[in-house]
């Protein structure tokens, strides 16, 4: 039976009314999954009333996969197959890809985005990214009873298309709904903002995993505004542990060690980091399988100073969005702290300094990403109450633009548009009687085309010939709410058109990822358990009708002992049909496949007999 | 004639109504809908109308309206947990059936 929430008043839902959506952060090191309950913004948590699930996927020789924290305990041991921050690698090429020899995994150069190399085959990271939303899919509906409407995921502010794209094709993998993709900076001022009720200009340090951003908002009376994010998308706490790795190997004078060596001390130099937010000491001791031993004490001050860059570069990011939205950083009124990263006390120092002021930091910092979407989630699926009314502006973090003449980037929607947006742009030809004009859609800041991420090609065909300069091509841009591209041209004389949806330029085409979805479905676990009973009921139905429609065509091929054989198999069936035993309902259609088979063999036979009467052997072409 | 709720559901709700910072207790009702018939309401309550009856219950101010109490006489709200999921249930001795999903029944 289902278990009911609290509503507002006068918000009581019309029974199975009540949509279930949840908010995921699908973080770098960790994953979570919220929803709203009783009113209020929670994380859902595992059995053992862990919120974070590590985004760890372990790929195993039995075809299985393991994600979270038993996938987490083998990073050491099968450092190949166990895929931690795959986040990183959302959208990228393998150029993209920084400190690539520190990481352990065998990296296979796909076209766009890299695939990793394990003992189940290359798997990409929109492959391994569904199999983290898979288990917080099971885990948000096994939390509230029912199936999901649809998911708020959050990303980074700094996620290009591709990485967008990404994304989304992760969450359809793992059969969720996307309701929005959300800008992580944007869902945690949504949670502040919210249950806070606080006003002014806020701005949002988010120092994750694996990435860094910095967003400025305007909040005024329960809207949200986005007034410039910045960052750096290959900047975050995975990065302290590195260059602590970097100092611990340095100091304890040792080779690069094997990838095995690689993580296990890169996770004694994460233990490390950790304990050092609450110690002014930390020891980092490790025994390598090289029969070396590394042990090293680290004091806070030698942390803060040997990562004192990583902190200084959170500053330029900062600097440059507080410039795009026109203000100092004394007019910023408060600042809130994301990602597990902001609890180190030099970051909070540095933040502080900053911008004058202490840091925000009532919220817990990993989990606000995840209750912000959860918020959200719940808005968008429809069940809002009447005094959430709040709207909310996003920007676009890129802008996005064309390539012109001599490999120059022309911009058409700049960043920081508000988004949804739509801008046009009229170009023309630059030769007599030219009919054809090819168009390259471009992301990025940067001048020359070369520079700027490549996002589109096409080509608009038709243009009736004329002098160079008198066509009048309009190119409108068309950025969607989840910040996502589509882009049109047409040439207005004669009105041919052509346009292209910017799925990503990494190079996953439709066909690959149907193909990958319906793996996704032979994989599954109990997620699909119910999935599977429907279909093998659909299939039970639908053999029963088969039979019976033959033995009314065809009742002359049966003995009567065998007719009565077939029917009790049928009805046998139909009986199990109804019901909810998949194994059995299998059997059922096995058994009556197998006791059918002489049947169907003879309606066969009878079938090709009045194919072939009436002609002679000559008409036949074998 | 009486509503109640366990010591678990009045605990839940004390805090509930603590994180949402106003509400002077809940309001329990049944409407006309759903597959079996009638359908629970259960709310925050932040006012009292005229005609409600309340109780108490464990600290808890429950609020019913006179045309829902015929229905709901006896129950006792609880709060359980089922696996991963938890929320409210209405333990009420008025059901004679209910939909396979509790959400709505007849009495």
């Amino acid at each position: 039976m289902a278990l009911l929430q609290l509503s507002e008043p006068g918000q009581s839902e019309a029974p199975h009314q009540h949509r279930l959506a949840v908010g995921i952060d699908l973080g770098t090191t960790n994953s979570l999954v919220a929803t709203v309950r009783n009113g209020m913004a929670v994380c859902l948590n595992d059995l053992d009333g862990k919120a974070m699930l590590p985004s760890v996927v372990r790929y195993q020789a039995d075809g299985s996969v393991v994600v979270g924290r038993e996938a987490a305990l083998a990073l050491t041991r099968d450092p190949r197959n166990t895929i931690a921050s795959v986040k990183r690698f959302m959208g990228r090429g393998l150029k993209d890809v920084t400190h690539i020899e520190s990481t352990p995994y065998d990296f296979v150069d796909a076209p766009g985005m890299v695939k990793l190399r394990t003992v189940q085959g290359p798997k990409s990271p929109v492959e391994v990214s569904a199999e983290i939303l898979k288990v917080l899919k099971v885990r948000g509906e096994a939390s509230l009873g029912g199936e999901l409407t649809g998911a708020v995921i959050t990303v980074p502010a700094y996620f290009d298309d591709a990485q967008r794209q990404a994304t989304k094709d992760a969450a359809s993998l793992a059969g969720l709904n996307v309701l929005r993709l959300l800008n992580e900076p944007t869902a945690a001022a949504i949670a502040y903002g919210l249950d806070n009720a606080a006003e002014g200009v806020y701005a949002v340090y988010d120092l994750g995993g694996g990435t860094f951003d910095i967003s400025i908002l305007r909040l005024t009376k329960g809207v949200f505004e986005v007034l410039a994010t910045n960052g750096d998308a290959a900047l975050g706490g995975d990065d302290f542990d590195h260059r602590l790795f970097c100092w611990s190997l340095d100091r304890a004078q040792i080779e690069p060690p094997s990838a095995v060596d690689v993580r296990r001390l890169l996770g004694k130099a994460r233990e490390a980091k950790e304990l050092l937010s609450h110690t002014e000491e930390a020891l980092l001791s490790c025994q390598l399988d090289s029969g070396e031993a590394v042990s090293l004490t680290v004091s806070r001050q030698v942390f803060a100073d040997i990562t004192a860059n990583l902190v200084r570069k959170t500053l330029a990011p900062m600097r440059k969005a507080l410039r795009d939205a026109g203000l100092k950083p004394d007019e910023v009124k408060g600042v809130v702290m994301v990602g597990g990263a902001t609890r180190m006390p030099h970051v909070q120092r540095a933040v502080a300094e900053f911008f004058g002021q202490e840091p925000l930091t009532n919220l817990d910092p990993d989990k606000v990403v995840a209750l912000g979407a959860a918020k959200q989630a719940n808005a968008l699926a429809g069940n809002r109450s009447a005094d959430e009314d709040w709207l909310l502006l996003d920007v676009i973090p890129l802008s996005l633009g064309l390539e012109t003449m001599g490999g120059l980037a022309e911009k058409v929607i700049p960043r920081n548009a508000t988004i949804p947006v739509a801008r046009a742009q009229e170009f023309t030809t630059y030769k007599d009687g030219q009919t054809a004009m090819a168009f390259h859609v471009v992301q990025g800041e940067r001048e020359l085309v070369s520079d700027c991420r490549s996002l589109a090609r096409f080509e608009l065909r038709g243009i009736p010939p004329m002098v160079a300069g008198a066509a009048r091509i309009r190119v409108t841009f068309q950025v969607d709410a989840d910040g996502l591209l589509s882009v049109s041209a047409r040439e207005m004389s004669s009105g041919v058109e052509a346009s292209v949806t910017v799925k990503p330029s990494y190079g996953l085409s439709d066909d690959e990822i149907a193909t990958m979805l319906r793996s996704g479905i032979d994989h599954a676990g109990d997620d699909m358990s119910a999935r599977s009973l429907r279909e093998q009921q659909v299939e039970a139905n639908r053999l029963v009708e088969a039979t019976r429609q033959a033995l009314a065509d065809d009742p002359e091929l049966l003995q009567a002992e065998e007719r009565a054989g077939v029917e009790a198999l049928v009805r046998t069936l139909e009986a199990l049909a109804a019901g909810d035993d998949l194994a059995a309902i299998k059997r059922g259609v096995t058994a009556l496949n197998k006791g059918t088979e002489t049947f169907a063999s003879r309606r066969m036979d009878k079938s090709i007999r009045s194919a072939l009467t009436g002609q002679n052997i000559d008409q036949l072409e074998v | 004639m009486s509503v109640t709720m366990s010591e678990r559901a009045a605990k839940h709700v004390t805090n509930f109504i603590a994180k949402r910072g106003k509400g002077i207790g809940v309001r329990l009702g049944v409407r006309t809908s759903g597959c079996s018939g009638m359908a629970y309401k259960l709310e925050f309550a932040d006012d009292r109308e005229d005609e409600d009856l309340t109780f108490e219950s464990h600290g808890v101010t429950i609020l019913v309206d006179p045309k829902s109490l015929p229905y709901l006489d006896g129950t006792e709200l609880d709060y359980v947990r089922e696996g991963l999921n938890e929320g409210f249930r209405f333990n009420n001795p008025n059901v004679k059936d209910a939909c396979g999903c509790g959400e709505s029944f007849n009495v």
